[in-house]
């Protein structure tokens, strides 16, 4: 059997447990309260790290994509802040512009580089925007952050028991829409020709196409699912701080990619849902060393799952082959 | 005498002490296949990346069709009609044979937009047509990885031709291919270079591939180009059976 068939029969099984996933999204939290906000912040991560998984199909891995997700949860912020009032679409709206135009500024230099020194010259750019919104205390109130007061959504205002549903049905609308968007985009010509980057970047150039021109449509699509995730974090916890942009949610996001696997969109919220469950309960029973949980379960995952969480089933068809 | 398509005009370049080109003039006519022999590190290489953009030269210019296209960038080149195939083959192998081609057929449309899936592209069925014209139609649907070299050889020169060139710069279209396939190789290209109606340069190392299947050649030692004509004019010099060929 070809590559080509296995990925086939790879990629429908996961598009099915995609389904599922999103079900038990909107299903499950209607039974357990406390989930609501655990299934919001697993879809609004996901949503970040299909950023990251999309531009892992041209090969690079961005170490500054936190900048994103910041600038999406200081635009709600600032708009909070300085406007007053909000509604959670205006701040998706708003947050999506600026990071995809955040995106754009940035993604220009970055796309001249590849592999390690696009991954640190993203870093560099985040630790700038880290820096400023730590030390121009007066806009931005240092690390002690913005609080992000409740928004309504079209005019209605919610309680708090309520405000964890509507977030979570909103974050479960959105991030249904980008992984089917960013599924047909990989499928799509321009997807093709974002993964040909990754295995010959030359040849893209001798058919015609500019390799950086493609790669900066797929870095400015990621910085703008980058905003849209750091907005709906930013709504969720009623915060932004500087620690959204620093570098460690950055290797965070890379971290989750790596755990769902970068072979298909679901990873993202596959590699998500791992990480915020194993985050939500070995913080709940090992409160000051949860991260060495976390570091248990990268390890296990590259070792015996290299392509991640939805590289498992390949592996176990194949072991399957290979005992019989 | 037909429409002269490429023109290179008193070329030079060097790299160090290594002269690749030394004040070369040279025409490529509409409809011919052009061989380009010559030793090992004369320049015949350096002069398909001059003509298509990787390098440019320190003195002289490059036109094709009248325009000149001596600083231009490689896909502005292969979109005014210049495709290239490589020594080794250039494709992108975690991609199967037909999505390799559809890309080149995208590019060609210069599509950039559009969520429309590759593998539903209309280009699909002349993109068939033009595996099963240089004889890999079998291996559409495998990746470009699994391909043995001879096959990917083919692909190359496919997914040039997928960009409808008017002429095709080929650097030893069968260098790495075995023996006994060579001949295999050199008639389904020219027969599928004939049939797109294509005008193509080779490199070549290969005399018997020169003889049968040139319509010129070019000998090309020391950045200078040392004898040009027909095979049997060329070949038959004893200078270059002693300085080229190794007589």
């Amino acid at each position: 059997m070809s590559e080509k068939d296995l990925m086939t029969r790879r990629i429908k099984p996961i598009t099915t447990a995609a389904v599922i996933f999103f079900l038990v999204s909107a299903v499950a939290p209607l039974f357990v309260a406390s989930w609501a906000t655990l299934f919001a912040l697993i879809l609004a991560k996901g949503i970040v790290v299909l950023g990251i998984v999309l531009l892992l199909q041209a090969g690079q891995v961005s170490f500054g994509h936190a900048m994103f997700f910041a600038i999406g949860a200081y635009t709600s912020a600032f708009w909070g802040k300085y406007v007053g009032g909000g509604d959670i679409l205006l701040y998706l709206v708003l947050g999506g512009i600026s990071s995809t135009v955040f995106g754009l500024i940035v993604g220009l230099f970055v796309v001249r580089y590849r592999e390690i020194f696009f991954g640190m010259l993203n870093l560099a750019f985040s630790m700038v925007l880290w820096s400023l919104l730590e030390k121009m205390f007066p806009y931005t109130n240092g690390a002690d952050g913005i609080r992000v007061a409740r928004p309504g959504l079209l005019g209605f205002v919610f309680t708090p028991e309520t405000f964890q549903y509507v977030i979570l049905y909103v974050s479960l609308l959105i991030a249904a829409a980008a992984f089917y968007g960013v599924q047909r985009y990989l499928e799509s010509p321009l997807g093709h020709m974002l993964r040909a980057i990754k295995s010959n970047e030359t040849r893209l150039e001798y058919l015609g196409m500019s390799a950086r021109r493609v790669l900066l449509i797929g870095y400015v699509i990621s910085a703008f699912l980058g905003g849209i995730g750091g907005t709906l974090v930013a709504i969720i916890q009623q915060i932004a701080t500087p620690e959204f942009g620093f570098w460690t949610k950055s290797g965070e996001f890379v971290f989750i990619a790596i755990l769902g696997g970068g072979a298909h969109a679901f990873g993202a919220f596959a590699g998500a849902a791992m990480f915020e469950c194993v985050r939500f309960y070995a913080a709940a029973h090992l409160a000051d060393s949860w991260q060495l949980i976390l570091g248990v379960v990268l390890i296990v995952i590259i070792l015996y799952a290299p392509n991640g969480l939805i590289g498992l089933r390949q592996r176990y068809r194949q072991s399957g082959k290979g005992g019989r | 005498m037909a429409d002269v398509l490429l023109s290179a005009r008193d070329i030079k370049i060097r790299f160090g002490g290594v002269i690749a080109a030394d004040g070369i003039n040279l025409d490529v006519h509409e409809g011919e296949n052009l061989a380009i022999i010559g030793p090992n590190g004369a320049g015949k290489t350096t002069f398909l990346n001059i003509s298509t953009g990787y390098l440019r030269p320190q003195a002289g210019t490059v036109t094709f069709l009248g325009q000149d296209i001596t600083a231009h960038l490689p896909r502005t080149i292969t979109k005014l009609g210049i495709a290239r195939a490589f020594q080794i083959p250039q494709l992108f192998l975690d991609q199967t044979v037909m999505e390799n081609m559809l890309i080149a057929a995208a590019s060609r449309q210069g599509y950039p937009s559009g969520f429309k899936a590759l593998a539903r592209l209309p280009e699909a069925s002349e993109m068939e047509r033009l595996l099963e014209l240089v004889g890999v139609r079998s291996y559409a649907e495998r990746t470009a990885r699994e391909l043995p070299e001879g096959q990917r050889k083919l692909v190359d020169i496919a997914l040039a031709l997928a960009l409808k060139p008017r002429l095709l710069l080929m650097d030893e279209p069968t260098s790495g291919v075995a023996s006994s396939e060579k001949l295999e190789i050199m008639d389904i290209l020219t027969t599928a270079l004939a049939k797109e109606k294509v005008t193509s340069v080779f490199v070549e190392h290969d005399m018997d591939m020169v003889e049968r299947y040139a319509h010129r050649v070019a000998v090309w030692n020391v950045g200078k180009i040392q004898k040009i004509g027909t095979p049997a004019e060329v070949l038959a010099d004893p200078k270059v059976q002693q300085q080229v060929i190794g007589i």
